[in-house]
């Protein structure tokens, strides 16, 4: 039986992000706007109304070009796509077909054999459509959404699993939040992804018929629908069948693909340059400063922390995910400065912090503990001023108040108990009050040696420094072992 | 040249959502031929030397800054449809699928 091998190409659609839409001023706003309030007589496509280029979006798609490695078209127009389906007023689409804005890019990405290029073919400019709503035979027609800017990225077929897909989807939407094009929410419908599959005898160089799977909306719907087209297409060749080349649709509460188009009735699209639209011809000066304005990117950025700061690199992709968390992170490591490796900040912000990120719901941007007060509350740690167990305690109410790390430890008293004097006393005292755990633990029960500690730590409120009382603990319970 | 086909016709016809008549489409096939016709002319130019042209109007460029404006009130950007429901365009339902 002959092994098969998986190609897949994406085509992925981003809103991008600007105040007004594509080719009129209408506010690009509309996520859960009432229907048709957005709107005005460009975007609705009446008799006489022309459109003007949004020169944001523009600047936009050249950044997100830009951080796909791609080439920067100079010479840029729109043509006409023409349809007729009613989530297009006009009747056409106005898009860039011959002259893109950016070509021939990568995007790396992390597989099990180390990083990968996706090669990118194209991003270009175009405009959304609007919203139908299909219900007992009539369609509702909701226009706030035609006209907003949307980037086109399209791949070549260069993904070999569905895990790829998933980790180039990941990484492409990291990388347009990073850069500020695309919120990338995905159950706004921010991004929206099309699919090419074939499958081809392992080792073979040519590429078996493809079938593309359109209308999904979620890097789930992605990875359902490869996997079942997959599947499908799989037994066709095993049955010594062939693939047709059909364009298909996904229904995820079905988990099946549906046939949308067979190639004999594929769209003639009639495209022509759009005579409304002068053509574009990108200046150099504001290429260069649109790339001189993008920000350290995700790859980069996680590079930078693993050699900078000593990081492994499971632990920088997770402080790098977001562009927020990093910018946090940097500042903090910053504030902090000498007093504590980087490595073990990380730890605190990964543990202690995310935790509190997460059970608040606010953006890490937006927390009332900022770098400079989560270093202050690390230096003291450093400093042996607190322990450990305090200073999460101290971060909690540091968190819920906003409050200054040295102000709480010195309105709670939570300064660390280091007086080994004053523990001694108090763990002699303890083991006098429980003759039968010290019997127990005397017996060869060392697991007990926990819950003396933390009686220890109960009767100090968790103050006492932990060296110490285990110093203590450990010279006392093998004095009294041999008293006997 | 030889006239278009009645089926390429149609499939201009279809494109366009024109419905026609048999002699429609035989007219048709004549007076699209003679466009073709005509603008096979254009083609014995010699265009060697000339960039590609796409528009040929003395502009470039012409962008607007990302500033949104309020655009029509909800009656007016209804006031011309056929008809209506919740503040929607109402159409005869329109599936591209075959499902």
């Amino acid at each position: 039986m002959p092994t098969y091998e998986v190609v897949i190409g994406l085509e992925v659609h981003a809103e991008l992000i600007t105040q007004s839409k594509m080719f009129c001023a209408c506010s690009a706003d509309f996520f859960g706007a009432p229907p048709n309030t957005h709107v005005c007589p460009v975007c609705l496509a009446m008799p006489g109304a022309l459109p003007v280029i949004n020169r944001e979006a523009v600047a936009q798609t050249i950044r997100a070009g830009l951080a796909l490695n791609c080439t920067i078209a100079e010479d840029v127009r729109f043509e006409r796509k023409n349809y007729t389906y009613p989530d297009l007023p006009k009747g056409y689409q106005i898009t860039q077909y011959e002259l893109p804005q950016a070509v021939n890019g990568w995007l790396e990405i992390d597989t099990p054999d180390g990083s990968k290029r996706i090669r990118i073919t194209r991003a270009h400019l175009e405009e959304d459509t609007g919203k139908l709503v299909h219900e007992n035979g009539v369609s509702l027609v909701d226009y706030n959404r035609a006209g907003v800017p949307l980037l086109e990225i399209v791949s070549e077929p260069d993904m070999r699993s569905i895990d790829e897909v998933n980790e180039y989807l990941t990484r492409l939407r990291q990388l347009l939040i990073y850069i500020g094009a695309s919120t990338g929410d995905l159950e706004k419908g921010a991004m929206r992804m099309e699919a090419n599959v074939s499958l081809r005898p392992a080792g073979s160089q040519e590429l078996g018929t493809k079938v593309e799977i359109k209308n999904l909306n979620s890097f789930r719907a992605v990875r359902n629908a490869l996997a079942y087209e997959i599947a499908r297409q799989e037994k066709v060749l095993r049955e010594g069948g062939q693939v047709e080349q059909v364009t298909l649709g996904w229904l995820e509460h079905e988990g099946r693909t549906y046939v949308q188009r067979t190639k004999e009735e594929a769209h003639d699209y009639r495209y022509f340059p759009e005579p409304d639209l002068p053509p574009l011809h990108i200046d150099r000066a504001w290429v260069e400063e649109l790339a001189a304005g993008l920000p350290e990117l995700p790859r980069a950025r996680r590079q930078r922390f693993v050699e900078q700061y000593g990081l492994s690199r499971k632990d920088a992709d997770i402080l790098t995910a977001e562009r927020a968390v990093a910018d946090y992170f940097d500042a903090l490591v910053a504030a902090v400065g000498d007093a504590m490796p980087p490595k073990k900040v990380a730890n605190w912000v990964m543990g202690d912090l995310f935790r509190l990120v997460n059970e608040s719901g606010l953006p890490i941007s937006g927390i009332p503990v900022t770098p400079a007060k989560f270093a202050e509350l690390l230096k003291l740690l450093a400093a042996k001023t607190i322990n450990a167990n305090t200073a999460s305690q101290v971060l909690k109410t540091m968190f819920r108040t906003g409050e200054d790390a040295g102000a709480i430890v010195e309105r709670e008293g939570l300064a660390q108990v280091s007086d080994e004097a004053a523990l001694e006393r108090l763990v002699d005292r303890l083991l006098a009050e429980h003759p039968d755990e010290v019997a127990r633990y005397r017996a060869g029960k060392t697991q007990l040696f926990g819950w003396f500690v933390g009686q220890v730590m109960r009767e100090t409120r968790g103050k006492a420094n932990p060296g110490v009382v285990k110093k203590l603990l450990e010279g006392r319970l093998a004095e009294h072992g041999q008293d006997e | 040249m030889p006239k278009l086909t009645p089926d390429e016709v149609r499939h201009i016809a279809e494109l366009a959502k024109l419905a026609l008549t048999d002699e429609e489409i035989e007219q048709y096939a004549s007076d699209l031929s003679a466009i073709l016709d005509y603008a096979r002319q254009l083609q014995q130019v010699n265009t060697e030397h000339i960039h590609p042209t796409a528009s040929v109007l003395p502009l470039r460029n012409v962008m607007r800054p990302d500033e949104p404006r309020p655009g029509l009130a909800p009656e007016d950007a209804l006031a011309n449809a056929p008809e209506r429901q919740d503040g929607y365009f109402k159409v005869h339902a329109v599936l591209e699928c075959s499902q």
